[in-house]
């Protein structure tokens, strides 16, 4: 039998990929090394080389081919004495694959639809001056509009594609946001579109550049600032809190600062402790700043949009997880969603479980199960971390008089410590159980295969929290 | 990658100047007209004047918390001031007062800003380091030291971005000039072209500590930007003639186009870092001689008197300075705190 060459991950988060070319035929001799193949990930078209000497016995699948899952046989490889090649043929992580998603599927927008707010796109009034407060009309999704699937990915670029079309002064930098069309390929196509003027690859310096940015956006620009993670803006968070967000306060109100700082931000997969962390909390803590933290595209879409028509600056928390993931989006020439409002993602009468961005999927999943237990939960995704729609959160436990938050983030001051701060003070009343906090684990994220998931909420864990205030065994 | 098919040649719209090294040498002894010595001096006496008034309100518990005074330092910012065109921008740290003032803001306003009253110019709600203003195109004012290097070469992107002429003057001391932004900054400002002029203002003394205890080749800190091809030049920073001619060649070379320059003007602050420093680290005698040798208001004076001005004319100016600063004073005294609902105004936009 020859050896299986297998489809490779070659990103922390890839689950397929598209095979664009092999460039090695059937009967071919390879060496260590021979690029064989050429792979389209989610981020990057990369070179894929053999591991072994051999000859290539049979190519499984064809050039062309989208979501090969990774791990799928994709040629077989006979040694050169015309046995199997030992080892692996491939640099394929076979024993490393990426855990499947805990994503719930895309909830039905009739269920609980959102409420959006449609505002005009149209060109901007000067500059230097800080835009009206716009007095958009607030109206749900006008029923029958059309929906599409897009990944968060895709609705991201298309609100800053929107955005730029609409707003001159509206530019994107970052490392790697123009020429490499993004680390994570969120930018892609906008240098095509907008050109070097307004996509600007920056030096690898965050400190910097988010200090130019924060001066750009002093001078009445609207500078959309990507970082290629949030564990990088670490070296710029003086520029965020000091500079950007205390700017219209110590001015006393004469100086706007209308930025966006964006970028993926939590755990992706199996980078470790200093590529893995949620910042949600540090942000949601300043005043001065908007903290949005969004899980499907559509919000992704309808936020980064009001995000960057904001006049305050704001941090536009992404998830590299769920950059490939796909939602129904409306089909509407102008979708924007109102900053400071959560979103009830299911209807229940049983428990409040609340989270935002990734732990959503966590959440989803868990109701699901939940429900097949005769637990109906409410799910509240609070899309908006700073302003939080506390309401929201209260009226729910008000109906369910128990409430579960559940993020990746770490326990202490999180935004689940927050939610259930304020509705002991707001419901207390009606709490029929303590608030319940589910959290990623109190140490630094671990590398290893089965302590990382250890370190990250499950969703047997929201289960049993779930059960717990609800009495239920 | 392909190049941007909607902007044909713009991959190099950052990057289209070679960087040349600064053209003109400094000339031999520049000197003002008799009418920019006398705005000169009238400009630096209001510096002098309000700093003064300033270390006694504070004396007096009227100004609280940092305050970090620029008597001795006036030249530098007047000398710039003098240079900079109407559109330019300015933007600083924290010892700010003379910046302000130069920009022709009302001194009420600074001055209330500093007693934490309702009419300063930040509502009483930014004080001694965080000052800004929108009309006089000034852009604070920041209490972090070396954030107005990256903050200024972003006024600057936004110069060339819209393709107008104007040309940003940072300014900061010689001890952020140790910092990682800086340099930051100055990669990117000359990468990318920008309209911005680095002034540090080398006043000898980061908080307590000299300049050749913290900065290698302290001596010419003006080429700290060379690696970066950013032309950088020495100036008395005590004489207000040789700052303006500095800033006039180079915000010229900012403004045609050839990227970012620095200034590095040696200078010296009378006072301590701010009201709370004694000051322990220099001699006396050192203080005495600059202020006795090297005043930049009195050199102003010494070549207005020899230009034929009067010792009546100069001191009429004086009081009509002093009198705009008492009444600031007063104003700053009397003018009410702010009220408190505007706690949680101006937070967000």
């Amino acid at each position: 039998m020859p050896t299986e060459i297998l489809m490779p991950a070659l990103s922390p988060t890839m689950e397929e990929g598209t095979l664009v070319k092999w460039h090695v035929k059937e009967g071919d001799t390879v060496q260590t090394g021979d690029v064989i193949a050429e792979i389209e990930t989610d981020k990057a078209t990369m070179e894929v080389e053999a591991l072994d000497d051999g000859k290539i016995d049979k190519l499984l699948v064809p050039e062309g081919t989208e979501h090969i899952p990774v791990n799928r046989p994709i040629a077989m490889l006979l040694a050169d004495n015309g046995h199997p090649a030992e080892g692996h043929s491939f640099e394929a992580r076979p024993t490393a694959a990426p855990q499947p998603i805990e994503v719930e599927e895309v909830p039905d927008p009739g269920e609980a639809p959102p409420e959006v707010e449609i505002a005009p796109a149209g060109p901007q009034a000067a500059p230097a001056e800080p835009r009206p407060e716009q007095d958009v009309p607030k109206r749900a999704v006008p029923p029958g509009t059309e929906m599409v699937t897009l990944t968060v990915r895709e609705a991201l670029r298309d609100a800053m594609t929107e955005e730029m079309h609409a707003d001159a002064d509206v530019f994107v930098m970052g490392e790697e946001v123009g020429q490499y069309e993004g680390a994570y390929k969120v930018t892609q196509g906008l240098l095509e579109t907008f050109g070097a003027r307004r996509v600007i690859d920056t030096p690898i310096t965050e400190y910097g550049f988010a200090g130019v940015g924060v001066g750009a956006a002093f001078a009445g620009l609207r500078p959309i600032v990507e970082f290629m993670t949030w564990n990088f803006a670490m070296q710029a968070i003086d520029h965020i809190v000091n500079s950007a967000a205390k700017a219209l306060y110590m001015s006393g109100g004469q100086m706007h600062c209308p930025i966006v700082f964006r970028g993926p931000n939590g755990a992706a997969a199996r980078v470790g402790a200093q590529h893995s962390q949620d910042f949600s909390s540090w942000y949601a803590h300043v005043p001065g700043l908007k903290v949005i933290a969004p899980y499907t595209a559509a919000d992704a879409k309808g936020l980064l949009k009001a995000a960057i028509r904001d006049n305050s600056p704001v941090v536009f928390l992404e998830n590299e997880v769920l950059y490939g993931q796909s939602f129904e989006v409306p089909k509407l020439d102008d979708f924007v969603l109102p900053i400071g409002r959560a979103r009830i993602a299911r209807v229940g009468r049983d428990v409040t479980l609340v989270s935002y961005s990734r732990g959503l999927a966590y959440t989803l999943d868990a109701a699901e199960q939940l429900a097949l237990q005769d637990i109906e939960a409410e799910v509240i995704d609070l899309r908006t971390l700073r302003p939080l729609d506390i309401g929201t959160v209260v009226n729910s436990v008000k109906k369910t008089n128990r409430i579960v938050t559940v993020e990746e983030g770490w326990a202490i001051c999180s935004i689940g410590s927050e939610i259930c701060a304020a509705v002991t003070a707001e419901a207390f009343d009606y709490l029929d159980a303590p608030p319940t906090k589910i959290t990623g684990a109190d140490v630094p994220m671990p590398y290893a295969d089965n302590l990382e998931k250890l370190a990250l909420p499950s969703v047997e864990q929201v289960i049993a929290a779930a059960k717990a205030v609800c009495y239920r065994k | 990658m392909t190049s941007p098919s909607l902007n044909p040649g713009a991959a190099n719209f950052w990057m289209d100047q070679v960087p040349t090294p600064n053209p003109t040498p400094p000339s031999d002894g520049p000197r003002l007209s008799p009418d920019e010595e006398l705005s000169a001096y009238r400009r630096m006496l209001l510096i002098r004047r309000f700093e003064e008034k300033a270390g006694q309100l504070y004396g007096m518990g009227f100004i609280a918390g940092f305050c970090h005074l620029y008597i001795g330092q006036e030249a530098v910012v007047t000398g710039m001031m003098m240079a900079l065109g109407e559109d330019d921008q300015i933007i600083t740290a924290y010892r700010d007062h003379g910046h302000m003032l130069s920009t022709g803001m009302d001194p009420k306003g600074v001055m209330a800003e500093l007693t934490g009253r309702r009419h300063g110019i930040s509502k009483g709600k930014g004080g001694s380091m965080h000052m800004f203003s929108v009309e006089k195109n000034f852009f604070g004012g920041h209490g972090i030291v070396g954030t107005p290097a990256p903050l200024g070469t972003g006024l600057a992107f936004a110069n060339k971005y819209r393709g107008n002429d104007s040309v940003c003057v940072s300014f900061f001391g010689e001890g952020a000039a140790n910092q990682g932004q800086v340099y930051e900054s100055f990669n990117m400002a000359s990468l990318w072209k920008l309209p911005v002029v680095y002034v540090i203002e080398n006043n000898h003394y980061a908080l307590g500590t000299s300049v050749e205890r913290s900065s290698a080749h302290s001596e010419e800190l003006y080429h700290r930007g060379a690696a970066f091809g950013v032309a950088g030049e020495q100036v008395d920073g005590m004489d207000v003639a040789a700052v303006e001619d500095a800033g006039k060649r180079a915000l010229a070379h900012a403004r045609s186009g050839k990227g970012p320059m620095i200034l590095e003007m040696l200078t010296y602050r009378y006072r301590g870092h701010s009201m709370s420093d004694p000051a322990k680290y220099r001699t006396r005698e050192e203080v005495k001689d600059m202020r006795e040798h090297h005043d930049p208001i009195e050199l102003v004076r010494k070549r207005l008197l020899k230009a034929g001005r009067s010792e009546d004319e100069l001191k009429d100016i004086d009081r009509e300075i002093r009198s705009v600063v008492n009444e600031a004073a007063a104003f700053a005294q009397s003018d009410p705190e702010p009220d408190p609902s505007e706690l949680h105004t101006d937070v967000v936009a």
